[in-house]
This record gives C-alpha cells, structure tokens and sequence, in this order.
C-alpha cells in the first residue's frame, strides 16, 4: 500500500480530478495549502505597494492506494496537472503500514478498496 | 430660486437616488458575487462598482442628454444637454415639477448605471475585463440611452403612444435581460458548464445582496412617484407586496418538487418579483400586485429551472432569466393590471375594460427587444473581432481575480 502526496496548482484540480476517475481512482482527500519553491512566490500589488515573496494557493492531493493502482494513479496526476511551466507541482510516494476502515473495522487491501 | 419647488419631495427623491445607487453596489454587487467561484468573486464584484463609476460620468457628459435631451424624431434626445447645459435648478415640468431639474438627472443616473450591471451575471467567470469596459459604455449609449428616450422622454414614441412604465420594467429589465442572453450564447458557456455542477461560494453574499436590492427598489419604484406623495405610498407597498409573493411562490414550488425550500430560490423569487412590479409599481392596487408576484414566481421558476437547463445556455446568474423573463411578463401584466383609481395619470389594463392598453404595453416590450437584440449582437460581432469576449482557456481555470486584476478576495493564512 502506498499513500501519494501530490501538491499541484490549483487550477489544475478538475482536470487532475478527472483523470483519476478515468483511471477509477476515486478516493480523494482535497486541501488547500500555501506554499512556494524554488521561485519563491509571487508578487502582488495592494494600493500600489509592492510585495515580494507571497505563498502561492496551491492544492494538495492526498490519495491511498494498492500497489496495482500506483501508477496509474501518479500517470493521472501528471496528465492533468502538467502544464510544462514552473509551478506545476510535485508527487511524494510514502509507504503506507495500515489502513483502517472505520465503519467496519476492515484492515489492509480491503479497507483501501 | 423657483417657488415651484417642493423640499418634502425634493427630499424623497434625493434618499431615493441614494437607494438606487445602493442597489448597484453593494446590492448587486454582493447578490452576484456570492453566486460566483471563490476565484471570480472580486472581478463579479469590480464589474458592478465599476460601472457605478463609468457610467456616473457618462451620464454627465452626453447620456442625459441622449436619453431626456430635446427630442430627435421620436428616437433619441439631441446633444444639446451635453455637460449637463442648462440642466440647472429650476424644474423641467416635462420631467418632475416639483423637484430641481438636476436632482431629477442624477436620479435618472443611476438607472442608467444599474442597468448594464444587470447584464454582468450573464457573462460572469469568463468575460476579458478590457472588453467588458468598452461593451458596456457603447451598450449604455447606443442601447439604454434611446430606449429611456423612447418610453420616458419627452416626445419619445412608446411615451406618445401611451405606454405604460412606471419605473423602468421595459426599459431596464427587458433590455438588459434580452441583451444578457444575447451575450451568454455568443460568449459560449463557462469551461465544465453544464455537466460539472458551478456551485455558489456565498450564499450570505447573495442573500444579503438579494435584500439590499430589495431595499433599494423602494427608491427605485416609489422613488419614481418624483414626490413625497399618495403614488409613491402605493407604489412603496405594490413592489412589498409582489417581492414577498414572488418568493413565497418561488419557495413552495421548490419545497413540493425539489423536496426541500431554500435560500437561493427565496432570493432569485423576491428579485423576480421586484422586477415584475417594477413597470406597474405605481399603479396596481396592492391585491393586484399578489396575483403579480406569484406569476412572475411561476413563470421566472419554469424559465430558471426548465427552460434554461433543457436549452443548455449558460446564463450564468440568470440575468435573462429573472430580469428578460420577469421584465418582460411584468410589462404585459401592466396592461392587465393596472388601474386608473390607483394612478390617474396612468390607465386602465385589459382587466378593468380597456383591452388596447395590452396591445400597448405588447408593442413597446417586442420593440424593446428587437432593437436590444439588434444592436447587442453587432457590437458583440464587432468586438470579438477587435477585442475578444472571453479570456483564455487557463485564465478562466486560475480565476478572473487572479488573471484580471492580480488579487485575491480571501487569504488562507493571515
């Protein structure tokens, strides 16, 4: 079992929803988040005063999954995500050591499922 | 100074230009802005305000004057009032005798600026602001200004044939709503309209904005009286009455086929109801303006609800919907409805024994509508070529916020 992180732009999210349900991944945790990389964020203007350095609105996807759906999983993310300019995000694969679910008390494979 | 000016209605009027100024912004502002994305909140919200501002100085320089200036022809006024020359103290009797000429201009102003904001809600999320900004001063002059003339202007044709409107049901809710559709079929629809749901972000916004042109239409409705007198009295509780109706109506429909009554359709109702009476508002007797509201509730329901969703347009706020629709049914039923007792000036609908008065009322709303229609569609065509309607693909994914006016309306942290 692996759990995906994927921080992406936020104007990607329907599109990358999309491709998940094409690739019948339809368990989805969704959050907005602040953050920047290597760019640092972008500058904005209030009443012509000018501010460098603000986190950027960006969506984070967090997605648990069998071994069978990892990949097709991560292909989705990148086909709805990728734009081919800066910002575009990033995918972090974490091993995953249990999961449960709560209504049945199921453990494992199943309780992702 | 004329002796001829009255300081009770010079009052009453100048509250009721404040009232309408308040049903631009923030009563449509905030109505509309709730019903949009997190990420299209502001620019929804700018397109009102803005045109509070455009068309305050438009109106100044030569709007006035086209509308209510000196009559060319039946069509449109000529230019000699432009910059508001010899528009002074002294009452126009054509107009308003009993209050300064200029406080009758600057009610008449902000008709003229709530009008093109109306038609905002059928282009919202994906208009290029640029474009928005031309269209809407050429619309204003070349579209409101005649027809104001038409129907209130002294010489104005509809005005001589006998049309009745009392405060502006043809002239600001047909034209606007006409022209709004005309717009959201040549725009196209918002990316992911219709299959992917556009939920609203706030609906306290639009209930708030929703009850702040309610508000409002006591300016805009018994303001049109131009007196501190028994009209405006009649006209104030006409236009309670059938917003109260209208949203009743709207609500029990919802709650016996949608299973469930809900503050969005209370509302969309109310405004539909103001929008209705807004022609007849001054002379109606309050039990005809209960048999208005629920009409308008029924039919603006069917045209929101069915008609829009089997036709697919993305009227994105409903501004053909409830100001076409209901603007449209509401100049009809002045030919029903109205009644001499209520207002002498005025005359007697197809229910009180004249049937002509429909055929009127009738003529002036599909001539409104024609020339709407008309002269919408060759500035859009016009402007698409130069200009382009709508802004690119990616632009309407980040937000108009963001892509026309580089800011946010909310901050995560902070």
């Amino acid at each position: 079992m692996k759990y995906v992180i994927a921080i992406i732009q936020a104007y990607r999210l329907e599109e990358v929803k999309q491709e998940l349900y094409k690739a019948e991944v339809n368990l989805l945790t969704v959050s907005e988040v602040l953050g920047h990389g290597r760019q640092k964020g972008v500058t904005e203007y209030y009443r012509g005063i000018k501010e460098n350095g603000n986190l950027l609105k960006k969506i984070k996807l967090e997605i648990a999954v069998n071994e069978n759906f990892v990949k097709p999983t991560i292909d989705a993310i990148i086909k709805g995500a990728r734009t081919g300019e800066t910002g575009d995000g990033k995918i972090f694969i974490l091993d995953l050591n249990e999961c449960v679910r709560i209504r049945t008390g199921e453990t494992g494979n199943v309780a992702i499922g | 100074m004329s002796t001829n000016i009255n300081y009770g209605d010079t009052a009453w009027i100048l509250i009721s230009t404040a009232l309408v100024m308040l049903m631009t912004a923030p009563g449509l502002a905030f109505f509309y802005g709730g019903l949009v994305r997190r990420k299209n909140v502001l620019s929804t919200m700018m397109q009102s305000f803005f045109l509070l501002c455009m068309i305050s100085i438009q109106w100044i320089l030569f709007g006035y004057s086209l509308a209510f200036g000196p009559d060319i022809g039946g069509f449109i006024g000529n230019l000699s009032w432009i910059g508001l020359k010899g528009v002074g103290m002294l009452p126009n009797p054509d107009y308003a005798a009993s209050i300064p000429h200029q406080l009758f201009m600057v009610y008449q102003m902000m008709f003229a600026v709530i009008t093109p904001a109306l038609i905002t809600g059928a282009f919202a999320e994906r208009i290029k602001f640029s474009t928005f900004v031309v269209f809407s001063l050429l619309w204003a002059t070349l579209v409101y200004d005649p027809v104001a003339h038409w129907v209130w202007g002294m010489g104005g044709w509809l005005r001589t044939m006998g049309a009745l409107d009392f405060a502006g049901g043809t002239v600001v809710h047909v034209s606007s709503g006409i022209s709004a559709l005309v717009f959201a079929l040549m725009i196209g629809k918002r990316k992911g309209y219709p299959d992917n749901v556009i939920p609203p972000h706030n609906m306290t916004f639009t209930l708030l904005g929703a009850s702040l042109l309610w508000f409002g239409w006591f300016g805009f409705n018994a303001g049109s009286a131009l007196g501190a007198n028994e009209l405006a009295v009649s006209a104030f509780i006409a236009t309670n009455t059938a917003a109260a109706a209208a949203a009743l109506t709207w609500i029990i429909i919802e709650w016996i086929i949608a299973g469930k009554p809900t503050v969005l359709g209370g509302a969309t109702g109310a405004v539909a109801g103001l929008v209705a009476i807004t022609p007849s508002a001054g002379f109606v007797t309050p039990i005809s303006a209960i048999f208005i509201g629920i009409l308008v509730g029924l039919v603006c329901y069917t045209s929101v609800v069915v008609i829009k969703q089997k036709f697919k347009y993305d009227d994105s706020l409903d501004a053909f919907g409830v100001h076409g629709v209901g603007g449209t049914l509401g100049a009809l039923l002045t030919g029903l409805f109205a009644q001499k007792i209520v207002n002498a000036a005025g005359n007697n609908g197809l229910l009180f024994g004249n049937p002509s008065q429909l055929k009127i009322q009738f003529i002036g709303v599909i001539a409104t509508i024609g020339y709407s229609v008309t002269v919408t569609y060759i500035l859009l065509k016009i402007l698409d070529k130069i200009m382009g309607l709508r802004v690119e693909e990616k632009d309407e994914m980040m937000g108009l916020d963001n892509t026309q006016h580089k800011e946010s309306a909310y901050t995560l942290i902070d």
